[in-house]
């Protein structure tokens, strides 16, 4: 097996766009549950919003690349609006429930024949990087150190996406220290008691959803920047594996779905190359290499399992703040 | 208490029995479960290779007939269960190839005049061709005959759905778990009787017997290895659904693991269908999928409402403290109804293996949501609302497609699901304490 190759390409994950993306839309997941309480199942179908809010912008309409990441944006405000209404009323696993098949319905959409034209269904849609990369700043050529080395295309992409995550990650603290946070954190601890102060709990919890799926979008817009957008990646799987990373590294922390991601990826990444390695050096008897690369989700499944159960708080996160035992 | 000491090690073996026995079982399909290889005719002996998919709405169709010809060579071939198929032919020259418009299965047809297709090869030896395939009718079908066509699949899927639904119902009723792995059942059930009645050449009837029965036995084990002791730890709802979705996630790799990504036939899963009132055909593989759902779910109906464990399962979802302050074993009537619910499910997945058709990793996590919908439009929790949401979303799944493209006909429920809960949030026959 070849170490070097496995180790350097396991480290090339820590700033790889998908990264930095389920960065972007699980710190969307925290301000949902971990600050707000409320069990959003439906991540994926906002990054799907997000993304083909960009790519139908920029293709369809020839829209400008930024103009494209605030449509996508702003699909994501209108289905949190179409999401909350009739749901926010309702007990945590009703809306857990109705939020993942509300992203299923988006997906399905998106993929259906009808609109082929515009949202190129199960092919979906490529060829939208030109503007992006014309606003690139970064002269063309290869720069990096070790197993770091990308051309200006690819740095543009990470910067862009690193650029966007510490912004959200800004706003989120900002957000969750100032009043209006406290008022958020009240809701997910005693829904009544802030409604006895007064508070409009509905308002609080829509801009909840409205704030974490336009951070959702943004994770998907950052996803679709390098590459293309394909309605099979926006499955309720993606929703699941955002939670793992937002439990992994703390639910109502700042920097939790940051660690919690850069964890999932590294060993995710190391396993997919480290598993078939060994399985194709004999030492996994009764495993093919295809076998082999499936265990991995085998293991997130019992990951997920384990930490709810045995550190429910994660990494980073404080007992006190669960929320587990709201309602 | 020595009594009860000795049988919870006695139920910690049986656990353990089992799932050697699972292991097993699994390790077998998994070496015997070859991939189904394409049609192919004459491409070990010429160099030059014709081949296609031909599927319609992302099903692949078995047993069309396509036909090759030109250059003085001609061969018929068909397609395999994955809708595949290849043709060697001698010369890098064009071809004429047709489909056998007959062979394809009632309902779908050719678009005009694409039934011919002149095919060359270009820089490579090998070239894909495909056919557009609509959806239509050869003959004429009246609106009222399609209509009643589609009322009669959409039962048939209804009833299949309730099978799966009922259980997940049930158990959250009586514990509060919104069970996400209960799809892995279904899928279980499926992948159980493929294995028993094909890999080790059972009977099929057998097969199918056994692997409800395995189910049920894993939804047993299901709930003495992780969900009991949970629930002793004082975990909450949403944990427990947490747990869940870890354990469905974990689940269906594992199915995939075994079983690879491709999809089985259970055998007769495209039998011919038997002419029914005018226009209308059921196969009878319809026909006994529809007698099974209908002879199941009356014993379940009498058996919550007759016996005696029936009547403590409703008082249990009514109010467990209660239930438990008058002597009802909750405990015990829990674990009956995992094992009652995960058989049921995997009953349904053996059905639903031929009304897909074919049996996948993931299928009984494409049923899920469905499951979910029907749950809650009839009112999570009740047993009877599990029946009547589930032939709702079975109706409306298979009229919409009168209306919507094909390919959207899983969008029509989970939509509606949306907007019931706007209006009617406990479901059509929960009552309102239940949403808390």
């Amino acid at each position: 097996m070849d170490w070097g190759f496995i180790l350097s390409n396991t480290a090339t994950w820590l700033i790889a766009p998908e990264t930095i993306a389920y960065e972007i839309a699980t710190v969307g997941l925290a301000v949902h549950f971990g600050y707000g309480g409320l069990l959003n199942f439906g991540q994926a179908g906002f990054m799907a919003l997000g993304a083909y809010g960009y790519a139908i912008s920029i293709l369809t309409f020839n829209l400008p690349w930024w103009v494209g990441i605030l449509v996508g944006m702003g699909a994501a405000v209108i289905f949190a609006f179409i999401l909350g209404l009739p749901t926010l009323r309702l007990r945590a696993d009703y809306l857990a429930i109705v939020t993942i098949a509300a992203a299923e319905v988006v997906r399905l959409l998106f993929q259906s024949t009808v609109w082929d034209s515009v949202t190129g269904s199960a092919n979906g849609l490529g060829g939208y990087h030109e503007g992006f990369d014309a606003a690139n700043p970064i002269p063309p050529g290869t720069y990096g150190f070790g197993p770091f080395v990308f051309n200006a295309t690819d740095w543009w992409t990470r910067i862009f996406g690193i650029a966007i995550l510490i912004v959200a990650l800004v706003v989120v603290w900002l957000l969750m220290r100032s009043p209006w946070g406290r008022v958020v954190k009240g809701v997910r601890e005693d829904e009544d008691a802030v409604r006895s102060l007064g508070k409009n709990v509905f308002a609080i919890k829509m801009q909840v959803l409205v704030l974490g799926g336009v951070l959702g979008s943004l994770g998907g817009v950052v996803l679709a920047l390098p590459s293309a957008v394909v309605p099979g990646v926006y499955l309720p799987s993606l929703t699941f594996f955002l939670w793992t990373i937002l439990l992994l590294g703390g639910a109502a922390t700042i920097m939790g779905p940051v660690l919690g991601s850069l964890t999932f990826w590294l060993i995710m990444a190391f396993l997919s190359l480290v598993l078939p390695a060994m399985a194709s050096a004999g030492l996994l008897p009764f495993m093919t290499t295809v076998q082999a690369g499936i265990v991995r989700f085998v293991i997130v499944g019992i990951a997920l399992m384990l930490i709810v159960v045995f550190r429910p708080q994660g990494f980073l996160g404080n007992k006190k703040e669960l929320t587990f035992n709201a309602r | 208490m020595e009594a009860v000491g000795l049988s919870r090690a006695r139920w910690r073996r049986l656990v353990v029995v089992f799932l050697a026995v699972l292991l097993s079982l699994l390790t077998v399909s998994a070496l015997a479960a070859a991939p189904a290889h394409a049609d192919d005719v004459n491409t070990d002996k010429y160099d030059y290779v014709f081949s296609g998919n031909v599927k319609f709405n992302d099903k692949p169709l078995a047993g069309v007939q396509l036909q090759v010809s030109g250059n003085g060579y001609n061969v018929k071939v068909k397609t395999d269960e994955k809708g595949q198929w290849a043709v060697g032919v001698p010369k890098k020259k064009a071809y004429t190839i047709t489909l056998n418009e007959k062979t394809l299965p009632k309902g779908v047809i050719v678009a005009k005049g694409a039934a011919s297709v002149k095919a060359e090869f270009g820089f490579t030896d090998n070239k894909s061709v495909n056919f557009f395939l609509g959806k239509g009718e050869r003959q004429v079908v009246s609106f009222t005959d399609q209509l009643i066509g589609r009322t009669m699949s959409g039962l048939n899927f209804g009833l299949m759905l309730a099978l799966a639904s009922i259980g997940l119902s049930l158990i959250y009723g009586t514990t509060g778990l919104a069970n996400f792995a209960h799809a892995e059942f279904v899928t279980f059930g499926a992948v159980m009787a493929y294995t028993l009645g094909i890999t080790l050449a059972f009977p099929l009837w057998l097969a199918f017997v056994i692997a409800v029965v395995l189910s049920g036995l894993l939804g047993g084990a299901l709930d003495i290895a992780l969900w009991k002791p949970l629930r002793k730890r004082g975990l909450s709802i949403v944990q427990l659904m947490i747990v869940s979705i870890g354990l469905s996630l974990g689940l269906r790799y594992v199915f995939q693991y075994f079983y690879g990504g491709g999809t089985f036939q259970l055998p007769d899963s495209g039998s011919a269908n038997v002419p029914m009132l005018g226009a209308i055909g059921l196969s009878p593989t319809d026909l006994t999928s529809m007698a099974i759902s209908i002879v199941v779910l009356i014993a379940v109906a009498y058996w919550l409402l007759r016996t005696r464990t029936g009547k403590a399962t409703r008082a249990i979802s009514d109010n467990p403290a209660l239930a438990a302050a008058s002597g009802i074993d909750v405990d015990r009537v829990i674990r009956l109804l995992w094992i009652l619910g995960a058989a049921l499910a995997g009953l349904s997945g053996i059905l639903w293996a031929y009304f897909r058709p074919g049996i996948k990793w993931d299928m009984g996590w494409q049923l899920l949501l469905l499951i979910f919908a029907a749950v809650v439009l009839g009112g999570l929790g009740t047993a009877f609302g599990a029946l009547v949401g589930s032939i709702v979303v079975g109706l409306l799944v298979e009229v919409s497609t009168l209306w919507l493209p094909s390919d959207l006909k899983y969008v029509a429920p989970l939509a509606i699901l949306v907007v019931v809960l706007l209006f009617r949030p406990q479901g059509i026959l929960g009552r309102k304490e239940r949403i808390g």
